[in-house]
């Protein structure tokens, strides 16, 4: 186990160092450094601030600096806004981000997890139909058309919620949904192919050879196993969701790590950029590993020692 | 001597794309208290299902069970969804091929025994896990006490289908379906696990109906022999009068294919050629018929009954035993 | 001593049956009454199954119309998607501008067209390029093992950790975005899983006997390969393409909301939105019809893509 954990750390450590070379490196990729392209900046500063930044200094000496920072968690400073590091940046918006995740996951896992079970124990029936073409159109519908028509039709046209900011609780609902909608059909899909094979799985027909009731059957002996497949998706949710903040947020006007994502995208605030990149990186290797050691505590089968498979 | 299961009739359809499979076609058995019955005949022919059937675990729908099947005195194709709960496990418990997929991989041993337990005893936890260590004890597992707190991926095959007899026999039941519980085991491990049913059929008393196309198992441990073929019953009888004195010639091409080792080295292994018939559209006459060496005219337009033969409840279902057939030409055994 | 049991239903009762009818048959006439199903080759099985499954051919037509739309439907507008015309931006549908117009008076029916075609053409050439990339180093993986794919392996699973939007925002970033930028960024990672599959469809297929068969009749690696390896990975191969598409373009979307999609005066689907996004309060048609386009296009791909799945792979239906 310990071994194994190691293992999974190690790459997680290699990934990363791979991930924050390669931003290096295509950061100095971008012909001449931010302070070029403004010519209102006098010679002289646009030395000084090159000096401060250590743009005059060698590749490789800049590049072992940048290391040397990283590895104490020293992103540097923000190169458009006057005075901040990326850190502070990443410390202001990151709560946001965090709650609306974590609602989002809890959203998502229950909606998904008891859609999929009403559609697997309705098996070719209308609700199986219909929970189906739901699930399969909240992964069709990109969710900033998702976010957009909630804000249109429950903001603007109907006034239940207000159009933007996150100033109290009801302001959480419809940025909430929006990112939610996409990993919660995913889930429901999983769920319900999992479930149904699982219904028809031998077990199963031990458990119903014994006399248990269809109610045991559900919970005790199918669901169990049912959820594993969904276990592995945490990852990937990860992944959709925080791909997902960038959006909602932005459309929804909410200060967090998304919002200041595409802000420094269009500002072309390379220091930020890296660091919101690598933050990102560890959020979501980190929600990997903890897939790993979650699936390794519902399984009893799994030794942690083999290798996932593709 | 008392007859804990009458089947009647039984037929089972399953509506499939392109038709309706007739898995059962009026198949009549008994079973008696303490006896085991096994049931042999090549897959597909409708041994699973009929045994599945008994306990009503055939999905339905998409399967539409006809007929009686009686289980001491009571009608089960009558009852209740929660009636049968509380026939299944405590009354009748069943063993299903393979071990490696038939116990739940995410529950210990022990909870899946004591789960019937519980359920059906009104056993208190503490109680129920002490019935599950004596269970696996009986099976022959060695340190129950700590292999009850283990998961299905810690036993071997052989351990797995020990334990899944232990959950089948927790609640003591008086019929035990055994749907071929050695099949998927090394050979060596098939009889030991034979020995363990038999010695609990003795210490409980328990009917069994053994599901198998091993002919080996069969005359080590059957009382009587129920050969199907084709979703019917072909031919039934004693073990020693189905072995020595086989009557239709499906059981004999059965028996054939099987290796003795009385046999001499330049004597062949006879196989049956050919597959058993497409049940969506079963052929009119004899099943068996279109595999069947002796085929005679008769045999294609018409279905042959289940008659007495020669020997005591010996049946079988086949022109030859016919007055106007000629008789069998090999082993001599047709006297009409 | 034979009693007839009139009990079994189907028995027939043999009144009146003679000696002629117990006549040993010979084998022809046994042959007849056997009953054979058609049997057919797999792919036709899997065209016959994915033709049953109405929902699938429903987004199959509905995709057809779609690339013929985006093909043609800039024409038939009678709008360039470029032409501006001051005197009448934002404008509702009317008989003139039938999805309206945006804020630099553009016809929205033709730039809508324009960018479902954009759209179309970076999750297609997306797809391909995975498809390209991924076959063979599944390819090599699979059919070599060992320490090659040891190795492969490695790189694919250190790449396959990177988040991959990560990766393509930061190449689109330095690279500035266009339909080449963008296509080759998303394929940065996307063909490892693809990759993955070839693999492990080879891995599965290659102790079978009629690989064995081929190699103990002396055909070559590559011969292999080609000839009966990859032809029977191909279900899989096809499923995943099918799903790569609505992905790409997603992702393409996603970029255009960053700033980073396909650039003016040209526009996908997902730079219209974005564009429209702006406004959506005052002028809210200019996000309706390629905010339903795109959706529309995702769903068909998806539809479709879960039918061939179950078409081509029967035992995974569900």
């Amino acid at each position: 186990m310990i071994r194994y954990l190691l293992k999974k750390l190690f790459y997680m450590v290699v990934s990363l160092f791979v991930l924050a070379s390669a931003t290096f490196f295509l950061m100095k990729a971008i012909p001449g450094n931010p302070f070029m392209s403004e010519k209102e900046i006098p010679k002289a500063i646009r030395a000084m601030l090159e000096a401060k930044y250590g743009l005059d200094k060698p590749l490789w000496s800049q590049y072992l600096t940048y290391l040397n920072n990283l590895i104490h968690l020293d992103l540097g400073m923000s190169m458009k806004q006057q005075y901040t590091t990326v850190s502070s940046i990443i410390g202001t918006g990151f709560l946001y981000s965090l709650q609306l995740g974590i609602f989002a996951i809890i959203l998502s896992v229950t909606a998904g997890v008891v859609l999929g079970i009403i559609a697997a124990l309705n098996h070719r029936k209308f609700l199986d139909t219909f929970t189906i073409f739901l699930a399969v159109l909240g992964v069709s519908v990109p969710n900033f058309v998702v976010a957009s028509a909630l804000q249109y039709f429950l903001g603007v046209k109907l006034r239940w919620f207000d159009v933007a900011g996150l100033n109290d609780i009801t302001d959480y609902v419809m940025p909430t949904i929006a990112l939610a909608v996409l990993p919660a059909a995913f889930i429901a899909r999983l769920t319900r192919s999992s479930m149904l094979e699982v219904l028809t799985a031998d077990y199963i027909k031990t458990a119903r050879a014994k006399g248990m009731s269809g109610r045991i059957i559900l919970f005790r002996h199918a669901l169990r196993n049912a959820i594993l497949p969904v276990v592995t998706y945490i990852g990937p949710m990860t992944a959709n969701i925080i791909t997902g903040s960038v959006i909602v947020e932005q459309i929804f006007g909410i200060g967090g790590l998304g919002k200041f994502f595409v802000n420094s995208i269009t500002n072309r605030d390379y220091t930020l950029i890296m660091g919101l990149t690598l933050f990102y990186a560890v959020i979501l290797m980190l929600a990997r590993f903890l897939t790993d050691i979650a699936y390794a505590f519902i399984d009893p089968r799994i030794k942690l020692n083999s290798r996932k498979e593709g | 001597m008392e007859r804990i299961l009458e089947v009647k009739d039984l037929r089972v359809n399953f509506k499939v794309r392109g038709g309706t499979v007739q898995a059962v076609r009026g198949v009549n058995f008994h079973v008696n208290k303490g006896e085991t019955v096994a049931i042999v005949g090549e897959s597909g022919c409708g041994k699973s299902v009929t045994a599945q059937s008994l306990m009503r675990l055939v999905p339905s729908p998409p399967a539409v069970t006809t007929g009686s099947i009686k289980f001491k005195g009571e009608e089960i194709l009558t009852k209740s969804l929660r009636q049968m709960e509380n026939i299944r496990g405590k009354e009748m418990g069943m063993i299903f091929q393979d071990p490696m997929t038939s116990l739940n991989p995410t529950l210990t041993i022990g909870k899946q025994i004591m789960e019937g337990l519980v359920k059906h005893q009104g056993l208190s936890a503490s109680a129920a896990k002490q019935r599950a260590v004596e269970m696996l004890k009986l099976v022959g597992i060695p340190n129950p006490e700590s292999r009850v707190n283990q998961y299905p991926h810690e036993f071997s095959g052989g351990m797995r289908q020990r334990g899944m007899i232990a959950i089948a026999l927790a609640c003591n039941p008086s019929l035990l379906i055994a749907d071929e519980p050695t099949t998927a085991l090394d050979v060596t491990v098939q009889a030991q696990i034979m020995n363990v049913m038999k010695d609990l059929q003795v210490k409980f008393g328990t009917s069994i109906i053994l599901i198998t196309h091993d002919l080996g198992v069969v005359a080590d441990v059957a009382d009587r022999v129920i050969v199907m073929y084709a979703g019917k019953v072909v031919e039934s009888g004693k073990t020693r009068d189905i072995f020595k004195n086989p009557k239709h010639p499906y059981t004999r091409g059965l028996l054939e294919s099987v290796p003795r080792l009385d046999q001499k080295k330049d004597e062949p292994l006879i196989p049956i050629y050919g597959t058993p018939p497409d049940l969506i559209k079963p052929p009119a006459g004899c099943a068996f018929a279109a595999r069947c060496k002796e085929a005679m005219r008769v045999c294609l337009p018409n279905d042959p009954a289940l008659v007495s033969v020669e020997g005591e409840d010996h049946r079988a279902a086949c022109w030859l035993n016919h007055e106007l057939a000629h008789p069998i030409s090999s082993e001599g055994g047709e006297s009409a | 001593m034979a009693t007839i049991e009139t009990k079994q239903g189907q028995a027939v009762d043999p009144q009146g049956l003679t000696k002629a009818d117990f006549q040993k048959l010979d084998h022809s006439e046994k042959k007849g009454e056997v009953v054979v199903r058609e049997s057919i080759s797999a792919w036709k099985d899997a065209w016959l199954r994915l033709r049953s499954n109405k929902y699938a051919m429903a987004s199959l037509i509905i995709l057809l119309l779609i690339v013929i739309m985006a093909l043609i439907g800039q024409s038939i507008s009678g709008h360039d998607y470029r032409s501006q015309d001051y005197m009448a931006t934002n404008e509702k549908p009317s008989s003139n501008h039938w999805f309206g117009t945006d804020d630099l008076g553009r016809d929205v029916f033709a730039r809508t067209w324009m960018g479902a075609g954009i759209s179309l053409q970076v999750g297609l050439y997306a797809a391909l390029v995975d498809l390209v990339i991924g076959v063979i180093v599944g390819g090599i993986m699979g059919y070599f093992g060992g320490k090659v794919d040891e190795i492969l392996n490695r790189i694919c699973d250190i790449l396959y950790s990177i988040p991959n939007m990560l990766i393509v925002i930061l190449l689109i970033v330095v690279l500035e975005p266009s339909m080449f930028t963008i296509v080759l960024a998303l394929s940065i990672t996307g063909w490892i899983s693809m990759a993955w599959i070839v693999r492990g469809q080879i891995m599965q297929l290659k102790n079978q006997e009629y690989v064995l068969a081929s190699r103990s009749l002396g055909a070559g690696s590559g011969r292999i390969l080609f000839r009966h390896l990859i032809p029977n990975a191909i279900g899989p191969i096809i499923v995943t393409l099918t799903m790569t598409v609505p992905n790409a373009i997603f992702s393409e979307a996603f970029l255009s909301f960053l700033g980073l999609g396909v650039q003016s005066p040209a526009a996908s689907l997902g730079t219209m939105i974005n564009d429209a996004l702006k406004a959506m309060t005052v002028y809210p048609w200019r996000m309706l019809f390629p905010a339903v386009l795109i959706s529309l296009t995702m769903l068909c791909f998806n539809i479709f893509g879960d039918g061939l799945r179950d078409a081509l792979d029967p035992k995974m239906k569900k």
